[in-house]
């Protein structure tokens, strides 16, 4: 199947991606010949297989419910774009 | 020194005939006299390197040292590193630090080995020329007009033109095998869960494996021994006994069973790439070794399948690059939302937007269904067809790659013919399974060609001494690109 433009804005939307105006047309076109190749799936018949949602058929591990980790705030925090206070900065979402 | 494997390097270390910080000078000379023109490496810093050098000779001075002390090694700019920055190709991550190590570059520290540097790659490893990398294309020393491959093509470039003695790579649909291929080196993308991923930045989780990427099969049997390992921080990393990786080296070849799937023999495959993989089987076969024919029927549709959970996977995955917590954030906005959509479109290049939108598109309400879990199906199928197939040979050869290394710009239009280029290093990883790669010739312009070895889960021991054996008796893997003589 083939995406329109409207289409196009709305996964960019979805992906919070900014697709710009006159950008929107090259996305479409390169988008739709991936979709092309993709849509070759459809002719297989798959009735009856479980999907493989994993590379291993291996369960998954528990571990102890211990604390490992130490408090390390100053540290992860100053790689962030905007802080104050230990806090992160981000527009005003609520008025 | 330049041309040398890890145990010449480790017997001049430790005979005394050279020191670390002497063997880390050398290589970060040639890194400093090439490397304006290859682009392998992103980031090297000289006073991390000769520092990492100068405690390792101390340690050796006191009789101490792991498996590769004093030993250099590059380190693609995916794994997550504190002394040196982690971009991962990428505009949103170019000032990034980590605050941690990855679980590779530990095991690589307690084994003594020195950091020379991060090496460029495709964006968030995706693409399969390095020329999505926003640090610039590499170029590739047998031509540098020509692409080395990708994602990992920095690493591969490094080894191919002897700017370090090894390095680290990772693999999702071929970033391994591909790159190592167009440049003459070997590569191993090993069984899914035995390298842990903690620190290594994610792509597609169901399929990302890391990796060593070398001049020699016996030096990736070593730097496996140091690179696998249990880690409870990557909840996919497998609780497996330790394994010797280079127990198998001298293995003899008599009653090997190699399985040709003929769909790796199909009319997409170059003429000079056909005839070296042929040849290198039939030194197999004069080795002892049997060839027995099997089929991978849905092998074609690996492709469209890895297109489909790739970018499903991804655009989860780099949901997380928000402009917030870490990373790009755009200079102006309007709102929290604008913010969001501004920063991913600044910091995020063309392609990894482009798998981020069709990931998320095929993910999305009312396409589910149709996409990804008829892509999980397909995918059974294939790991399936592997299934039986190893249950008539040990391993399998046939083309690492359909094709020798392209031109710089060739494909970049068409993401279709780009994705193509995987089609044999694709289906490994979708069924979890080990493939490696190897120099087995050169084509008529005197490009590298790849002979790829699949094995079963967990047969990269075997696999590897396949592939030493064959090295053993020829020079290919020798053999250095003229555009960067020693």
């Amino acid at each position: 199947m083939s995406l329109s433009l409207d289409q196009i804005r709305h996964i960019a939307q979805l992906a919070r991606i900014a697709v710009g105006g006159e950008d929107a047309e090259p996305v479409r076109e390169r988008l739709n010949r991936v979709l092309e190749l993709i849509d070759q799936l459809q002719a297989v018949d798959t009735a009856s297989i479980e999907p493989m949602s994993h590379a291993l058929d291996i369960v998954q591990p528990l571990r102890a419910d211990a604390v490992t980790e130490s408090e390390q705030r100053e540290r992860f925090q100053a790689v962030a774009p905007a802080m104050a206070g230990g806090l992160y900065l981000v527009p005003k979402v609520i008025e | 020194m330049l041309d040398s494997g890890l145990s010449e390097l480790q017997a001049a270390l430790a005979a005394k005939k050279i020191s670390s910080v002497e063997l880390t000078r050398l290589f970060l000379e040639r890194i400093g006299r090439l490397d304006g023109r290859l682009n392998a490496f992103i980031t090297v810093d000289e006073g991390v390197s000769l520092a990492q050098a100068r405690a390792a000779d101390e340690a050796r001075a006191r009789g101490e040292g792991g498996p590769l002390a004093g030993i250099p090694v590059a380190h693609k700019d995916i794994y997550c590193t504190r002394a040196l920055r982690t971009t991962c190709g990428s505009r949103m991550l170019e000032n990034y630090t980590s605050p941690y190590d990855a679980h590779v570059i530990e095991q690589f520290e307690r084994a003594g080995a020195v950091l020379l540097g991060k090496t460029n790659m495709d964006e968030f490893a995706m693409g399969s020329s390095n020329e999505t990398s926003h640090f610039g294309p590499v170029r590739n020393p047998w031509n540098s007009g020509l692409v080395p491959g990708g994602s990992s093509g920095g690493s591969a470039v490094a080894v191919a033109a002897r700017m370090a003695p090894v390095a680290t790579g990772t693999d999702t649909g071929g970033s391994i095998r591909q790159p190592a291929a167009l440049t003459g080196v070997c590569g191993l993308k090993p069984t899914y869960g035995l390298v842990s991923r903690y620190g290594m930045v994610a792509f597609a989780s169901s399929l990302d494996q890391g990796g060593p990427m070398a001049k020699s099969a016996a030096d990736l049997a070593l730097l496996m021994n140091v690179m696998v390992g249990h880690d409870a921080r990557d909840s996919t990393s497998l609780p497996r006994p330790k394994e010797d990786y280079a127990r198998a080296l001298e293995l003899p070849l008599a009653g090997l069973r190699i399985g040709l799937p003929k769909e790796y023999f199909g009319k997409g495959v170059e003429p000079g790439v056909r005839q070296c993989v042929r040849a290198a089987i039939d030194w197999y076969e004069r080795r002892g070794a049997r060839t027995v024919p099997v089929e991978l029927p849905h092998a074609a549709l690996a492709v469209p399948v890895y297109y489909v959970l790739a970018p499903a996977e991804a655009s989860s995955n780099l949901s997380r690059f928000d402009g917030v917590r870490y990373g790009h954030r755009a200079a102006q906005y309007e709102d929290l939302n604008d913010m969001y959509c501004r920063t991913r479109a600044e910091g995020f290049g063309a392609e990894v937007q482009r798998r981020i939108l069709v990931g998320t598109y095929v993910l999305s309400h009312g396409y589910y269904d149709a996409y990804y879990l008829k892509a999980q199906k397909v995918r059974r199928l294939i790991a399936r067809d592997f299934a039986a197939a190893f249950r008539l040979c040990d391993l399998i050869m046939g083309p690492t790659s359909p094709g020798t290394a392209f031109p710089l710009g060739a494909k970049t239009d068409d993401p279709v013919q780009m994705y193509l280029n995987d089609i044999f290093t694709i289906p490994a990883p979708l069924a979890g399974l080990p493939g490696l790669s190897i120099p087995c010739g050169f084509d008529a312009r005197g490009l590298p060609v790849g002979l790829q070895i699949m094995g079963d889960h967990f047969a990269e021991a075997r696999m590897l001494g396949a592939a030493h054996q064959y090295q053993r008796d020829t020079d290919w893997h020798r053999r250095a690109p003229k555009e960067t003589p020693l």
